[in-house]
């Protein structure tokens, strides 16, 4: 019972330091390249008939985190993102500085049009618990 | 910022705990240019017969071989983008300073049915009589506009009758000394963006 009791301290003191790590470091990332890929044979299978879709209708961005948006085209045509006809091999990197929400005209769309929301980079405890929440969601659904 | 429930912050805080490890370390690369640039550059897709120039001749890319281009597709009749990006265009160039020789600036109408040549040359003059512009043969623009990715669209005036607006993209394209297409500026950048971009580009060998 008290071997039990110790861990169950153990694991709140845990996630007590993790909260508190979570809520006061500043977030830091690798790349502040948000990579979106257009994949090698997507032109054929668009072709074929199948409905691939590379962008999101919504992209969110963090000013100072994530606050480039890199579009590689690996395929054997050229390929339009929004205004962006990207060639084969190619990538366009267009980078963000102020917050405020980018609508640009995309066929790709149902509705025709492509939103970028950038945000203001975490500056709050809770916004940085948010923030890093919301990125791990990302990676595991992506 | 609005009130979040205690309860609802249990699942992410719960999360964050067990996935500390999942932070990442490191130091952004440096971007050179305000504008999206393409990498690697590539040539710039050469203005195909039919379209003429306001300062004569036919409208060529190659003719401003040693200059930035900063190209940019509009129509006279635009109510606000293209009269903000050109006068955005007017006070780069005054940053500039003395480096403005090095740069032209192109505008391509979407709209040759109202803009002719002398109707172009009159508007963009209102600007900077040193922009060209460019229109022809409405097949001709439209393969110019294909080549660069550039959508235009008629779009019937709300009352009905003959008049109409173009919807058309608003970006401008940026084209180094050697005529590669290096970069696209959404719209809505300021001037001093664009003239960071061209001295970005005039520097370049």
């Amino acid at each position: 019972m008290k071997t039990l009791r110790i861990v169950a301290v153990a694991l709140v003191a845990l996630a007590a330091a993790g909260l508190a790590w979570a809520a006061f470091a500043p977030p830091r990332v690798d790349s502040r390249d948000e990579l979106f890929e257009i994949p090698k044979g997507t032109f054929a299978r668009r072709m074929a008939g199948d409905k691939v879709e590379i962008l999101p209708s919504r992209i969110d961005l963090t000013l100072g985190l994530n606050d480039h948006l890199l579009l590689r085209n690996l395929d054997d045509v050229p390929q339009q993102f929004g205004p962006v006809l990207v060639m084969p091999g190619q990538s366009f990197r267009l980078p963000f500085e102020l917050a405020s929400t980018y609508s640009f005209d995309c066929t790709a769309h149902a509705s025709g049009q492509m939103t970028i929301v950038v945000a203001e980079a975490p500056a709050t405890p809770w916004d940085r618990l948010l923030w890093r929440w919301n990125r791990m969601r990302m990676k595991i659904h992506a | 910022m609005r009130p979040v429930p205690f309860v609802s912050r249990i699942p992410p805080a719960l999360a964050l705990a067990c996935a500390c490890a999942l932070a990442v370390a490191g130091e952004p690369a440096p971007i050179g240019l305000k504008a999206g640039a393409f990498d690697p550059p590539q040539a710039a897709a050469e203005f195909p017969d039919g379209v003429s120039a306001t300062d004569g001749g036919a409208l060529r890319l190659a003719r401003y071989r040693g200059k930035v281009v900063l190209l940019v597709f509009g129509f006279t009749h635009c109510p606000a983008v293209c009269p903000t990006t050109l006068a955005t265009l007017v006070e780069a160039r005054r940053l500039l300073g003395a480096d403005a020789v090095a740069l032209q600036v192109v505008y391509v109408t979407v709209d040759p049915e109202r803009d002719d040549l002398a109707h172009v040359r009159r508007y963009l003059a209102g600007f900077d009589p040193a922009f060209v512009g460019g229109t022809g043969q409405p097949q001709a623009l439209a393969l110019l506009r294909k080549r660069y990715g550039v959508s235009a669209q008629k779009l019937p005036a709300a009352g009905g009758g003959a008049d109409y607006a173009m919807s058309h993209s608003t970006s401008i394209y940026l084209i180094d000394r050697e005529g590669r297409l290096r970069a696209l500026m959404p719209f809505g950048h300021s001037a001093a963006d664009f003239a960071h971009d061209v001295r970005q580009l005039l520097a370049l060998r």
